[in-house]
């Protein structure tokens, strides 16, 4: 990471640090924080089961019997929904310890993987949006399909472990 | 809890495995990681039946359907939640047994257990018959209002062990 980034990050962890409500959370904050965690997972819970549904259906092995995109009508929306909270409750965990994540390198490999994890899944999207019998049921599930699918999955692990990883870097 | 166990808890955290999961700085997070991923997928693949049942979401497709197609998938993430979960009980016997928050979360899954087993034991029995209406009988939204709130403790209690251990 350039240099002039690092030291700004610094600054800011510093500033976020002083602020009244990191510093209440400091204080206060021995439930504030499992909560906001708890919160936190369960959303999480939502986006990935719905991501998996989705991703399950694009490799032909959950719901063959309905179309993609009457699943991804149910689905794709609770993908999307839970991302406020989660950035809500991910805000708060960063304004209680600024320094445990956003100089943590896995912090900011999650935050690189959440960009490209809502760019597939947008992409996924306007496909579907363009080609609504894209991974039809009467098709068998093409290369790209699958590997979009696999793609679109793997991500959202990887946010996950990420997530978990922060804890102990 | 009492401590007629400890010599048990004692000679099963000395095993070879669970030292290794204990000393090694890597084991335990990547057992955690799959541990949570598990588990989120537990809770979100039970809710996507519960609010079924309670005629919130999925309305158009047929219970035994959706049950059918979503809890083959809980089962395994479940039993993958079980074997990783055990593994990180194993590495501290002791401190997890005696938490407060670790007998809550079991007591919350025994419970969970109890009610899905009631569940499929009367009302989830002719499930067949009434299925396919968009608002199943009362019974049914019970049991699934009860499997959502025991799920959202489970996670709860699961979070605050890693706050409250010793």
């Amino acid at each position: 990471m350039p240099h002039s980034i690092a030291r700004w990050l610094y600054e800011l962890c510093v500033w976020l640090d002083q602020t009244p409500l990191s510093q209440w959370i400091q204080t206060h904050g021995g439930s504030v924080i499992p909560t906001v965690q708890t919160i936190h997972i369960l959303s999480i819970a939502v986006v990935m089961s719905s991501a998996l549904m989705i991703g399950l259906r694009l490799l032909g092995a959950f719901g063959r019997d309905q179309s993609l995109d009457r699943v991804a009508a149910r689905f794709l929306p609770l993908v999307w929904w839970p991302l406020p909270v989660l950035l809500t409750t991910g805000a708060i965990m960063i304004i209680g310890e600024p320094a445990r994540s956003l100089r943590n390198p896995v912090f900011q490999l999650k935050m690189a993987l959440l960009i490209v994890a809502v760019t597939v899944t947008l992409m996924l999207r306007s496909q579907l949006h363009h080609d609504p019998a894209f991974g039809d049921q009467s098709r068998a599930p093409k290369g790209t399909t699958r590997l979009t699918a696999v793609v679109f999955l793997l991500l959202w692990v990887g946010i996950i472990f990420c997530g978990r990883w922060i804890a102990y870097v | 809890m009492s401590e007629a166990l400890d010599p048990l808890l004692r000679w099963l955290q000395a095993m070879s495995v669970p030292t290794a999961i204990r000393e090694n700085d890597n084991l335990f997070p990547w057992i955690e990681s799959v541990h949570v991923l598990a588990i989120v997928i537990v809770v979100g693949s039970i809710s996507i039946v519960d609010l079924r049942l309670l005629g919130v979401a999925s309305r158009d497709r047929p219970v035994g359907r959706l049950m059918r197609d979503v809890l083959p998938l809980t089962w395994s993430a479940f039993a993958l939640a079980a074997l990783t979960g055990g593994l990180l009980f194993s590495s501290k016997a002791m401190d997890y047994a005696h938490n407060f928050y670790f007998q809550g979360k079991m007591a919350l899954l025994a419970l969970a257990a109890l009610n899905m087993a009631m569940f499929h034991a009367f009302t989830g029995r002719a499930v067949e018959r009434w299925g396919a209406m968009a608002q199943p009988p009362r019974a049914a939204k019970a049991a699934a209002a009860v499997s959502l709130l025991l799920w959202v403790c489970v996670v709860g209690f699961g979070r605050w062990i890693g706050f409250s251990l010793k």
